[in-house]
C-alpha cells in the first residue's frame, strides 16, 4: 500500500499536532439508519415501479368495491325494464306512456279468393314508441290470418323478413301490437297473409323508428314521477337514470353490479388464499418443526390432497355442499378453495422450516439456550414470512380465476348475488350484440389478476424469496 | 389407445357443408349425445329426435302433424280396445317383415319391472298394464296380442280416446325379439345394435361427436323420402357455437338460440324461425300444510301482481314465446277449433292495492305479524334464472315480501320439489301425447308428478271424466272447468308458453317442428336447387 | 433407482385409493337423486332402478363394491347414457382430451422456450417488452374469453377469405385442433415464457458462460450449448403440474369448440348427477395425474444428473 505524503503539511508542523486526539466516543456508530428486513424489502419494492403501480391498482380496486359504495349509493338489484341491455350512455329522455293493451282492428274477410293477393294499406296506428308499436292493414280476401315480422334491414325476400313476431290471434283481425323488446332504432315491419291451406301471400313492409318511452307504471315504481302525477304524466318527457357502463339483461346498472360483484370476487379471491395459507403455515410449520414420523405422516396426507384433480374437485365440493335458499354460495366456494388449497402452502412452509432448522444461526440460538417459543417467533416465522407472502400474492389470481370459471359454468355464486365471473357468464350469451356486458367484468377480472401477479413478482424480488417447496 | 381414435376421427371427417342438393344431404348439430336409443326406456328429447327418423310406429305423422298410416295400413278404435292391420311391405332394415309379434314383444318389454321404464305409465290404458308393471302379473297377461303376423289386437281397461296418437310415440315402437336377444343387453348401445324400420338407418354413431343417418332402402314408403342422408357432425350445448357453425355454412339449421344473438342473425339476413315446443312454464305453489303458500290469499296476492306480458316481452324477449293465462297450450285442439279460443281463460286483473289487501288477509288467516322469507326454487337454466330474478324483485317491490332464490341444478331441483322443500317453484311441463289430458291430469292428487300436492276432489273428478269419456264436448267442458279451478284456487300462476328460436337455411324446406314426438324432423325435407 | 420407482409407484397406488375414497364420499354428500327425471316414477320402477345400480345396498357396502370393481378396472354403467359403460366413455373421450392436451402442451412448451429465450436475449429491448406484454395479457385474461375470441377470430378469418380455412368448431382433423389447443395452452405458454426468461438470465451470469466466452467460443455455440440446455431444466420440472392444468382445464375449450372430450362429459355428468361417470372420470383423472407427475420426476432424474433420485430432498 502506498501513502501519499503532503510535503507542504510536513513542513508546517506545530506542537498541537503532536497532542493526543480526543477519544472518539461513538466509534461503532452506524452512519446510515438501520433497516430491518421488512423495511429493506419495502424500500426495494418501492424502487420497483411496476410493483408499486400494481399496488396502487389493488388499492384502487379494493376501494372501488368497498369504499365507493360507502360514499355513493349504488343499486345493484333494481331492474329497469325499459332500459334492458343498454350500451354505456349518458342519460336520455323518455316519453311517459300508458300501456293498456290495444284491442286492435277487425274487418270482414271474403273467403272466395283463388290466389292470395298482397297485403295493402299497412300503416302505423298512433305514435310508435318502445313500449308498443301498433300496426294495421287492409284485409286480404281469402286470408285466415297474418304473419308479422320485424327486421333491422330492408327485407330482401320471403325468407328474409326478420324476426317472426307471431300471428294475428283472432278471426278477422287486421292489426298487431308489437311489444317485444323494442328499442329506439329503425325497424322494418312486414305482414304476410296466409290462407286455410297454409299458402302464403306476398308481404308488405313499413319502416318505423319508435321513440323511447317508459310506461307510467314503471315510472312510478322507479320513482321518476310521484303517484299524484299519475293522471297528468302521460305524454310528458322525463330524464331517465344514467348508466355510465350500461345495463344488463334485466336493466340493472352494470357499474353498480361491478362494484358489488367486486365485493364477492375480491372477497373470495383474497380471503380464501389468506385462510389456506394460514392453515398451510400452521400445518407445514408443525410438520417441519416436529420432523420425523409426524412430519412424514402429515406430509403424506398433504400429498394426497394435492393429488386430487383441482377443478374436478372444486366442482364436486361445490355441488356436494349445496346452497340453500337465499344463500349467496360464497361460503361453499370458500370452503372448497381452502380444502383444496392448503397443502401447497403447507409444503412450501415445511421445506423452508426444514432448511432453517439446519441454519447456523438457529443452531447458535439453540446452543445459547433459546426455547422453542423464542425460536419460532424470532427466527422461523420472520424468515418464512417472505416466502409465504409471495405465495399468498400468487394464490390470489388463481382463486379469482377459479371463482370466475365456476361462475362461468354456472356453478358459482347464486343469483342475485353479483360476481365478476357470474357477470361474464351472463354477458357471454349476448357478446356479439351487447359486448359491454362481457367486456367490463372481464376487464375487471383481468386487471385484478394482473395487479396481483405483478405485485407478486415485485415482492419476490424485494424479499429475495426463493420459491422452493 | 390414441392412434386408433385419431384414425377413426380422421376417417369420419368428410368435408361436410350445410347442405348438398346433388347428394340430397343436410347437416345438423345436436345439443347433446343421444342418451338412450332403446325405445323401451328412452325418455329424452334428443334420443326421440333420432328415433323418429330411424323407427316407425303403427301410426305416424304427416308434414302437417296429422296422424297417418305407418306400419299399420288400417285400424279401428273402439271403447274397449283397438285393432291394427299391418301392411305387408313393412320391413326391418335387414329385409325381414315387421310383424305384429314385434309390437307385442316391445310393449311387454316396456312394462316388465326389470326394464324399469319411466314411460311405462303411457301404456296404462291397456288392460293389465299397471299390474304387469308392478310385477303382480306376468308380462304375457298384458292386453295385447298378435292374432296373426299382420293383425294386432289391443284391449283397454278403460276407453282411451287418444290411443292412436300414442302408437306414433317411441315407447310403442316395435322391436324384433330375436335381434334384441342377439345383442345381449346392448340393444341400442351403438349404430350396429339397432334394427331399423323407419325412413332412415343410422350408419355411424361416434359417441359425443357425430351421428349419420342414411335413407333406408327397405322402408316401405321410401319414395316419399327425398333426402338421402342426414349428417350430424357436431354435438354441442353451446348456442353460440351452433350459431357460429351455421354462419360458417356447416349446418343447415341452428337450434335453440337465445334472444341475445338475434340482432346479429338479422344483420346477416339469416332466416329466423320459431315454434312452440309445448313447454308451459308456471309458478307452482307448495300446497303442503306446513307452508305459507297453502294460504289461498297469499297465492292470490302473487297472482294479482304478476304480469306475464312484462316477463315475456321485456325480460325474456324471445320471439315465439307467448304470454299465457292458462296451463293449456294455445295449439291444442278443442271441439272444433283451438281449445283456448273456445274456452278463453280468465285473466287476473292486476292491482297492487288489492294484492296488498290479499296479503294482509293472508297474514291474519295465518296468524302472522310478518310473512317469513319465501323460498323460490328454480333450476339453473338461464331463462329460469332470469324469471326468478325478475319475480324476486317484483314480489319485493310490490308486496314487500322477502324472496330467497334457491338455485339448484336440475336434478337437485327435482328432488327438492318432490320432497316439498320450497314455497314457490318455477317449473315447466310438456305433453307426452297430443291430448289436453297430458296437461290436465298433472294436478290430480294421485299423480306422482303433482309435486305441489294440490288436493281437490272436484279436480280429481274432472280428470276422471276426461280420462274415460269418449264424448269430445263433455271432455272439453271438463278441461274448461279444470282451467277455471286452476285460476280460482290459484293452484299455479302460468308464466309463459315457451317458443324455441332457430335459424334455417332458406333453401331447406319441409322441416317439421313439433311439440310432441321427436323434434326437429327431417323426414319430409327437400332442398331447393341453387339459383 | 428401481427402488425409488417402486416406492413411488406404491405411494401412487395409495394416492389413487385416497382420491377414489374422497370422490365417493363427496358424491354421496351431494343432495339430490341421480334417478329422478322429468317425470316422477312409481315406487316399483324406482325399486328396480335402485336394484340395477346397486343403490339398494347400505353405503358402506356400495363403497366396497365400488372399490373392488375399480380394482378390476370397471367403473359401472352410466346413469344418463343408459347403455354405455363408464369405461367406454373414458376410452372414447379421454383420447380426444389427451390429443388436445398434448398438442396444447407442445405449443405451450415450444412457445414458452422460444419466447422465453428471445426475451432473455433481447433483455430490456423492444422484443422483450412486446413479448412480456403479451405474457401479461395471457395470464390475466380468463380462458373463456380467449375461447370466445378464438372462435370469433376463425369466423372472421373464414368470412374475410371467403372460404373455410379453419373449422369453427367440431373435431376430426388437425385443423379442428389448432385454435382450441392454442387457447388451452396459452396461459401455460405465458407461464413457461416467464420461467424460461428468468432461468436464462440466471444462467447468463454463470461462471461457465464467462469461461466459455473467455475461451472464445462462438456466441451461437454458447447460447445453444450452454445457456439453452441449462435454462431448460427448470422448465421440465413444471411440466408435470402443467399437464395437470391443461388436461383438466379443457372444460371451457371443449364446450365452446364442441370437442367431444372427457372434460365436457364431466361437467355434464355433474349437472345430471351421473354418479358412476363422475366417480369414474375423477378417479381416472386422478390416477392419470399421479402417473404423469411420477413420469416427469423420473424423467428429471435422467436429464439432470445432479439430482440423486432416491434421496428426495426437502
Amino acid at each position: 500500500m502506498t501513502t501519499h505524503l503532503n510535503t507542504a503539511a510536513m513542513n508546517n508542523l506545530s506542537p498541537a499536532d503532536f497532542m493526543p486526539l480526543e477519544k472518539e466516543r461513538r466509534a461503532d456508530a452506524i452512519v446510515r439508519p438501520s433497516l430491518s428486513y421488512w423495511q429493506d424489502a419495502w424500500r426495494r419494492l418501492r424502487a420497483n415501479r411496476r410493483a408499486l403501480w400494481s399496488l396502487y391498482l389493488i388499492v384502487g380496486l379494493l376501494s372501488f368495491s368497498y369504499l365507493l359504495p360507502l360514499i355513493v349509493s349504488f343499486d345493484a338489484t333494481g331492474q329497469d325494464l325499459t332500459q334492458i341491455s343498454q350500451a354505456p350512455s349518458t342519460g336520455r329522455s323518455s316519453l311517459i306512456v300508458d300501456t293498456t293493451p290495444w284491442t286492435g282492428r277487425f274487418a270482414k274477410h271474403g273467403d272466395d279468393a283463388a290466389d292470395l293477393r298482397k297485403a295493402t294499406g299497412l300503416e302505423i296506428v298512433g305514435e310508435p314508441h318502445t313500449e308498443s308499436v301498433r300496426l294495421a292493414w287492409q284485409p286480404v280476401e281469402g286470408a285466415i290470418g297474418y304473419n308479422v315480422f320485424r327486421h333491422l334491414l330492408t327485407p330482401s325476400g320471403d325468407t328474409d323478413l326478420g324476426l317472426p313476431l307471431g300471428q294475428t290471434e283472432l278471426a278477422n283481425q287486421v292489426s298487431f301490437e308489437d311489444r317485444l323488446k323494442l328499442q329506439s332504432v329503425t325497424y322494418f315491419y312486414s305482414i304476410q297473409p296466409f290462407n286455410r291451406s297454409g299458402e302464403l301471400g306476398d308481404y308488405a313492409t313499413i319502416e318505423v323508428t319508435p321513440r323511447h318511452a317508459t310506461s307510467i307504471e314503471s315510472a312510478i315504481t322507479r320513482g321518476l314521477i310521484s303517484l299524484e302525477q299519475k293522471s297528468s304524466a302521460v305524454g310528458q318527457e322525463i330524464e331517465l337514470k344514467r348508466h355510465v357502463m350500461g345495463t344488463d339483461y334485466l336493466g340493472r346498472d352494470i357499474l353498480a353490479r361491478l362494484v358489488y360483484g367486486g365485493q364477492t370476487s375480491l372477497f373470495i379471491g383474497i380471503i380464501a388464499p389468506l385462510l389456506f395459507v394460514f392453515i398451510g403455515v400452521v400445518y407445514g410449520g408443525v410438520a417441519g418443526y416436529m420432523g420425523g414420523r409426524v412430519d412424514e405422516i402429515m406430509m403424506r396426507f398433504a400429498d394426497f390432497v394435492i393429488a386430487l384433480p383441482f377443478l374436478l374437485f372444486m366442482i364436486l365440493f361445490r355441488v356436494a355442499m349445496g346452497i340453500g335458499p337465499g344463500e349467496s354460495g360464497v361460503t361453499p366456494m370458500l370452503i372448497a378453495l381452502v380444502a383444496l388449497g392448503w397443502p401447497t402452502a403447507a409444503r412450501l412452509v415445511r421445506g423452508q422450516v426444514l432448511q432453517l432448522r439446519e441454519q447456523p444461526f438457529v443452531e447458535a440460538a439453540q446452543l445459547m439456550g433459546a426455547n422453542s417459543h423464542y425460536l419460532i417467533w424470532r427466527h422461523m416465522l420472520p424468515n418464512v414470512m417472505g416466502v409465504v407472502l409471495v405465495s399468498l400474492t400468487f394464490s390470489i389470481p388463481t382463486a379469482i380465476f377459479t371463482e370466475a370459471f365456476l361462475s362461468f359454468i354456472g356453478m358459482g355464486v347464486a343469483p342475485p348475488t353479483p360476481s365478476w365471473g357470474a357477470m361474464c357468464n351472463d354477458g357471454v350469451k349476448s357478446f356479439l350484440s351487447h359486448p359491454h356486458e362481457l367486456l367490463f367484468p372481464a376487464i375487471f377480472i383481468s386487471l385484478t389478476v394482473l395487479a396481483f401477479n405483478l405485485l407478486g413478482d415485485g415482492l419476490r424480488d424485494a424479499l429475495d424469496a426463493k420459491m422452493k417447496g | 389407445m390414441i392412434i386408433p381414435c385419431l384414425l377413426c376421427a380422421l376417417a369420419s371427417q368428410a368435408a361436410v357443408t350445410a347442405l348438398d342438393y346433388d347428394e340430397r344431404r343436410i347437416s345438423y348439430a345436436l345439443r347433446q349425445e343421444p342418451p338412450d336409443l332403446n325405445t323401451t326406456s328412452s325418455t329424452d328429447a334428443i334420443s326421440g329426435m333420432i328415433l323418429d327418423h330411424v323407427m316407425e310406429g303403427l301410426l305416424s305423422y304427416d308434414p302437417q302433424g296429422k296422424l297417418i298410416a305407418g306400419v299399420a295400413e288400417r285400424w279401428e278404435l273402439r271403447d274397449d280396445g283397438a285393432t291394427f292391420w299391418l301392411r305387408e311391405d313393412a320391413r326391418w332394415s335387414d329385409g325381414t317383415p315387421v310383424v305384429a309379434q314385434d309390437f307385442v314383444f316391445a310393449w311387454r318389454k316396456v312394462l316388465e319391472p326389470a326394464t324399469a321404464s319411466t314411460y311405462g305409465f303411457i301404456l296404462f290404458p291397456i288392460r293389465n298394464a299397471r299390474a304387469v308393471s308392478e310385477g303382480e302379473l306376468p308380462s304375457s297377461a298384458l292386453g295385447v296380442k298378435a292374432v296373426d303376423d299382420r293383425t294386432l289386437e289391443v284391449s283397454f281397461h278403460q276407453p282411451c280416446p287418444y290411443f292412436l296418437g300414442l302408437t306414433a310415440f317411441r315407447t310403442l315402437f316395435p322391436i324384433k325379439e330375436t335381434f334384441y336377444h342377439a345383442r345381449n343387453g346392448r340393444y341400442g348401445a351403438d349404430a350396429v345394435d339397432l334394427l331399423y324400420n323407419g325412413p332412415f338407418v343410422m350408419t355411424e354413431w361416434i359417441h359425443g361427436a357425430s351421428v349419420a343417418m342414411v335413407k333406408n332402402q327397405h322402408y316401405w314408403a321410401k319414395d316419399r323420402i327425398w333426402l338421402n342422408r342426414i349428417d350430424i357432425p357436431y354435438i354441442t350445448e353451446d348456442t353460440n357455437a351452433r350459431l357460429n357453425l351455421y354462419r360458417d355454412n356447416k349446418i343447415a339449421l341452428a337450434d335453440e338460440l337465445v334472444a341475445e344473438t338475434l340482432d346479429g342473425a338479422l344483420q346477416e339476413r339469416m332466416q329466423v324461425k320459431t315454434f312452440l315446443d309445448g313447454a308451459m312454464f308456471y309458478l307452482e305453489f307448495n300446497h303442503r300444510d306446513d307452508r305459507i303458500s297453502r294460504n289461498k290469499n297469499f297465492r292470490k296476492a302473487v297472482q294479482t301482481i304478476f304480469n306475464t306480458d312484462d316477463l315475456v316481452y321485456k325480460v325474456l324477449g324471445n320471439p315465439g314465446t307467448y304470454p299465457t293465462y292458462t296451463f293449456f297450450p294455445r295449439w291444442m285442439q278443442g271441439v272444433d277449433d283451438f281449445f283456448v279460443r273456445e274456452y278463453p281463460p280468465q285473466r287476473p286483473i292486476l292491482n297492487e292495492e288489492k294484492a296488498r289487501q290479499y296479503l294482509e288477509t293472508a297474514k291474519e288467516e295465518l296468524g302472522l305479524e310478518q310473512i317469513p322469507p319465501i323460498a323460490l326454487l328454480a333450476d339453473d337454466r338461464p331463462s329460469t334464472q332470469k324469471a326468478a330474478e325478475y319475480l324476486q324483485t317484483l314480489m319485493q317491490q310490490k308486496l314487500g315480501l322477502e324472496v330467497r332464490i334457491d338455485k339448484q341444478i336440475f336434478k337437485q331441483r327435482l328432488a327438492k320439489t318432490q320432497a316439498g322443500q320450497f314455497d314457490v317453484v318455477i317449473t315447466a311441463w310438456a305433453a307426452d301425447y297430443n291430448d289436453l289430458l297430458s296437461y290436465g291430469d298433472l294436478f290430480q292428487f294421485a299423480n306422482l308428478n303433482n309435486r305441489g300436492r294440490y288436493n281437490s276432489s272436484r279436480y280429481d273428478e274432472l280428470v276422471t271424466i276426461a280420462q274415460s269419456s269418449l264424448d269430445v264436448e263433455k271432455r272439453m267442458q271438463s278441461f274448461a272447468e279444470m282451467q277455471q279451478l286452476l285460476f280460482e284456487d290459484v293452484v299455479i300462476v302460468p308464466l309463459y308458453e315457451r317458443g324455441k328460436i332457430y335459424v334455417q337455411h332458406p333453401r331447406v324446406k319441409g322441416v317439421i317442428r313439433r311439440a310432441i314426438g321427436g323434434d326437429p324432423n327431417f323426414n319430409y325435407v327437400t332442398i331447393e336447387p341453387e339459383q | 433407482m428401481t427402488q425409488y420407482i417402486l416406492k413411488r409407484l406404491l405411494s401412487g397406488v395409495v394416492t389413487i385409493w385416497f382420491i377414489a375414497t374422497a370422490t365417493f364420499v363427496a358424491m354421496h354428500l351431494v343432495p339430490g337423486d341421480p334417478l329422478s327425471g322429468d317425470k316422477a316414477m312409481s315406487a316399483e320402477v324406482r325399486k328396480n332402478l335402485e336394484l340395477r345400480y346397486g343403490l339398494d345396498k347400505p353405503v358402506i357396502h356400495q363403497y366396497g363394491i365400488f372399490l373392488s370393481n375399480m380394482l378390476q378396472g370397471d367403473f359401472g354403467i352410466s346413469y344418463t347414457q343408459k347403455n354405455r359403460r363408464v369405461n367406454d366413455i373414458i376410452r372414447e373421450h379421454f383420447p380426444v382430451s389427451a390429443i388436445l392436451g398434448v398438442l396444447a402442451l407442445i405449443i405451450a412448451t415450444v412457445g414458452g422456450i422460444v419466447w422465453g429465450a428471445l426475451t432473455a436475449l433481447y433483455r430490456d429491448r423492444w422484443p422483450d417488452a412486446v413479448i412480456m406484454f403479451f405474457v401479461v395479457v395471457a395470464v390475466s385474461v380468463p380462458s373463456f374469453v380467449f375461447a370466445m375470441l378464438g372462435q370469433l377470430g376463425i369466423l372472421t378469418l373464414n368470412k374475410w377469405l371467403g372460404a373455410s380455412i379453419l373449422p369453427v368448431a367440431g373435431w376430426g382433423s388437425i385443423g379442428h385442433m389448432l385454435v382450441p389447443a392454442l387457447v388451452l395452452g396459452l396461459s401455460t405458454m405465458a407461464y413457461l415464457t416467464r420461467l424460461m426468461r428468468s432461468s436464462m438470465l440466471e444462467v447468463t451470469s454463470a461462471d461457465y458462460i464467462r469461461t466459455a466466452r473467455a475461451k472464445g467460443v462462438s456466441p451461437f455455440r454458447i447460447f445453444y450449448k450452454h445457456q439453452l440446455r441449462n435454462a431448460i431444466l427448470p422448465v421440465i420440472t413444471v411440466l408435470g403440474p402443467s399437464i395437470a392444468a391443461i388436461t383438466t382445464g379443457g372444460f371451457v375449450v371443449e364446450l365452446v369448440f364442441a370437442i367431444p372430450g372427457l372434460g365436457r362429459y364431466f361437467v355434464q355428468a355433474v349437472q345430471q348427477l351421473d354418479y358412476t361417470v363422475i366417480m369414474g372420470t375423477t378417479v381416472f383423472y386422478g390416477a392419470f395425474l399421479v402417473l404423469m407427475v411420477l413420469l416427469v420426476d423420473i424423467l428429471y432424474g435422467f436429464v439432470d444428473p445432479r439430482i440423486r433420485v432416491g434421496k428426495v430432498s426437502a
